[in-house]
């Protein structure tokens, strides 16, 4: 039987040997996407990853809301660092507005988004072991990082979704006697996750599995526009806490780690660092924070702009560089909200990751690449 | 006060309890009593202390339990109990079930976690139990285009495979289904089934995932079977036997991993490959290949395979302690048996219970044997379970590396030990065994 296709339209020649897997939006291994993954044998010779499944219009909606309205919202697109994706929408809106913010908060800005990053990361961690197979790394990031989001309760009142940075401070002063707790839980934290060394960093099949795949080679990363672990693990020193920093990093000692293999295992092992690092930047924040002042400036309800002016802004979240756009025209509303989001621009080099890949790789590349499906469509 | 059964009537109540007295009567005089003599004409019943065993006696035994004791002696002796209950399906089948709960609990306890907790009054001791009646209500559903037959028949294939497995794993002395000759190779047969089955079932799915698992199982299995079986042949060449009551019982002096560590490790992790464990889960590693062969199995087809699954865990650890833990041999534990309770019975007070001449049901070595077995099985499943808490999942072309390479060198490592030890004299005629 044969039939005569419409003109314009031809049948895609496939070799008989090939095999097309859609990996996703229904699989446990792919996230609220799909990738469409072209197997020969156990060899991967394509791979088209399919974002697109939980887009919800944030930018758009950011133009119906004013300045302080539009911050709820704007958290959503990852939920576990929501401090950080606000962090760069409000140093815009303060531009903006012309708001100068108190020290204090500044600091108080900066401990909260350094407990973020470490929550964002603990999260991908566990996902990252159960893609493995590593069950107890699954279990075990997801249940220490309850101490931070417990801090974290402590500190804004809510346990995920923060909406703590606003434009002009934070929204509410740190609970009396938080300081001493805050060391002292990141202090156990610190100690806890270098404990993870002993049975996943250190592990020998998770070395042998990882090393030597998925490379991205230091010029690959920065022509394809990655940015955050994954830059920083192919050798390019770049962080914008060190690079650009803002509110009070310039004050801080912060140590960037580069690792110049650029396989899974090093985009894995820098997140890992960086919590570290992290608990460091948070003890030099607490032991500088000024004992005491406001910490936020009151605006007036729908505060204007004062005439049509843009602003970009960007600062390091738990997956890098993040940037926000944001265009106004004198009114209560901003004309346009653009976000520049790390995930995106990390996935684009998947497809060339996974070609040549064998399939058990797949997923250890993927969510190596710290990438966040949700912040990615937004 | 009538809200549970607003209509109740006491004497519909009496009325509905009359009718069943009355159907049952009837239906026990119309159909049991003559289904009863039925019996007694045409079957030849066995005669059991000087009584011949008919349904009636049934009646005395309630009066006297201890009557009751020649009858579960006769019923022991018979093929049916052995296949059924004790050294076969239901004693595996039952350690398979506790295994299943001790890896939930040993698992959780390492991740810091509860597991089963709420099911059942005490932690959560009637979980397998629930999960096993939802299993059994759950709809199954066979994708379209699926070769039903095989489709349906390979989880049966697969529990009906190990159970056969299970048959050859002896477990006291004397106390084995399958007591053949030729035992060992008899177990490599039955291993050989099962990535049999296991392809036919993910082919038989017409579905993407498990094919590509099934692929992946075959590969696994076939290239750890030669290992596997290469591994065992250093005890088959100290013992001179492929018995494996033999085999178990010429370790009774000192066990053989003693003198072949390696062949014992080599074993150790074939046996994690062939079960699917992690590391080795590739065939179900859920991130890349959803469930493997098992994605397109639902309600009991899949709870069957998983029955399989463990069953064949356990016979595989009965396997590892008869041919390298010395099976059954271990200092005597357990106490004799009482003399007293055959000549003069239990003693309470006034009463006197007994004497019971039926006792003891199994004797002193018997018991000892199989605790010593047990003990020895538990250990080595508790090993068997640990690098699931460990080790992430290793790759296929690492897999194969190990199996075709390493493994099988180790293995012949592991033959020549075993000659070396025969021809110098240490073991075999003449040496310490």
């Amino acid at each position: 039987m044969t039939f005569t296709l419409p003109p314009g339209l031809a049948l895609q020649k496939v070799d008989e040997r090939i095999m097309t897997l859609n990996v996703g939006p229904q699989h446990p291994g792919s996230g609220h996407m799909r990738i469409i993954v072209q197997i020969d044998g156990d060899y991967i010779v394509a791979c088209d990853p399919d974002p697109g499944y939980v887009h919800r219009g944030e930018e758009k909606m950011a133009e119906y809301r004013n300045y302080i309205t539009n911050i709820p919202h704007l958290e959503r697109p990852v939920i576990h660092d929501s401090c950080n994706v606000l962090y760069p929408y409000v140093l815009g809106a303060e531009e903006l507005l012309g708001i100068e913010v108190p020290e204090r908060a500044k600091y108080v800005r900066v401990i909260a988004s350094e407990l973020n990053r470490c929550i964002y990361i603990m999260y991908w961690l566990a996902i990252y072991g159960i893609f493995l197979g590593h069950s107890t790394m699954f279990m075990w990031p997801a249940g220490d990082r309850e101490l931070l989001i417990d801090l974290m309760e402590k500190m804004t009142g809510a346990r995920v979704t923060h909406a703590h940075f606003v434009p002009g401070g934070v929204r509410n002063d740190l609970p009396p006697n938080f300081e001493d707790v805050c060391l002292r839980q990141v202090n156990y934290f610190e100690k806890r996750i270098k404990e993870y060394a002993a049975v996943f960093y250190d592990n020998p099949i998770l070395i042998s599995r990882t090393q030597d795949t998925g490379v991205l080679s230091r010029e690959d990363a920065i022509r394809y526009g990655t940015t955050g672990s994954v830059l920083r693990a192919s050798g390019v020193d770049y962080d914008l806490r060190v690079k650009e920093p803002y509110d009070v990093y310039d004050e801080l000692d912060v140590h960037t780690n580069v690792m110049k293999e650029g396989d899974s295992y090093a985009r894995s092992r820098i997140p890992w660092l960086d919590m570290i690092e992290s608990c460091n930047i948070i003890r030099q924040a607490l032991q500088k924070m000024p004992k005491s002042g406001s910490v936020r400036v009151k605006l007036k309800p729908n505060p204007k702009t004062k005439g049509l002016e843009s602003v970009y802004k960007r600062v390091e979240s738990g997956r890098g560089s993040l940037g926000c756009y944001i265009v106004s025209d004198a009114k209560t509303e901003p004309y346009r909200v653009k976000l520049s989001v790390p995930s995106f621009r990390n996935l684009i080099a998947l497809p060339n990751l996974l070609r040549g890949e064998k399939l058990g790789n797949m997923p250890s590349v993927y969510w190596s690449l710290n990438y966040w499906p949700v912040e990615a469509d937004r | 006060m009538s809200v549970i059964a607003p209509n109740f009537k006491l004497s519909e109540f009496i009325k509905s309890l009359l009718d069943n007295v009355f159907w049952i009567i009837l239906i026990l005089v119309l159909i049991g009593l003559p289904a009863v003599f039925m019996i007694l004409f045409v079957i030849e019943l066995p005669v059991i202390d000087g009584e011949l065993l008919t349904p009636f006696l049934a009646l005395t035994w309630m009066a006297d339990p201890s009557r009751i004791l020649p009858v579960v002696q006769a019923f022991m002796a018979t093929d049916i109990f052995r296949v059924m209950a004790f050294p076969g399906f239901g004693f595996a089948a039952l350690l398979a079930a506790a295994t299943i709960f001790v890896e939930r609990k040993m698992l959780a306890k390492l991740q810091l976690r509860v597991g089963p907790f709420y099911c059942g009054k005490f932690e959560g001791i009637l979980q397998l139990m629930g999960d096993g009646l939802k299993l059994i209500s759950k709809e199954i559903i066979i994708p379209a285009k699926a070769d039903k037959p095989i489709f349906w028949a390979a989880p049966v294939l697969f529990v009906a495979t190990a159970a056969a497995f299970v048959a050859f794993i002896p477990v006291a002395p004397g106390w084995v289904v399958a007591d053949v000759e030729m035992g060992l190779l008899g177990v490599f047969a039955v291993i050989g089934f099962f990535p049999i089955i296991t392809i036919l079932s993910a082919w038989s799915a017409n579905s993407k995932f498990p094919f590509i698992g099934g692929i992946r199982a075959l590969f696994q299995m076939v290239s750890f079977e030669i290992p596997l079986i290469l591994s065992l042949l250093g005890a088959v060449m100290l013992t001179g036997s492929l018995n494996l009551s033999e085999i178990a019982a010429s370790q009774s002096s000192f066990p053989w991993i003693v003198f072949l560590p390696i062949g014992a490790i080599v074993f150790f992790i074939t046996m994690l490959a062939e079960l699917e464990r992690i590391p080795f889960d590739l065939p179900e590693a859920e991130s890349e290949i959803v469930a493997g062969w098992l994605t397109e199995l639902s309600g009991m087809m899949y709870g069957l395979v998983q029955l399989g699954t463990y069953l064949k865990l356990y016979a595989f650890a009965g396997l590892f302690v008869v041919i390298f833990l010395g099976g059954w041999n271990g200092p005597m534990v357990v106490p004799p048996f009482p003399e007293e309770l055959l000549t003069k019975g239990i003693e309470m007070g006034p009463i006197v219970a007994g004497p019971f001449p039926g006792l003891p049901l199994f004797d002193q070595e018997m018991l000892n044997g199989a605790l010593w077995f047990v003990l020895k099985t538990v250990a080595v499943i508790f090993f068997i379970l640990l690098p699931r808490g460990v080790f992430p999942r290793i790759r296929v072309d690492m897999l194969l590396n190990l199996g075709w390479t390493k493994l099988i060198g180790l293995a012949f490592v592991n033959i020549f030990i075993a000659l070396g030890l025969l021809y110098a004299g240490v073991l075999g005629p003449g040496g310490l065994q």
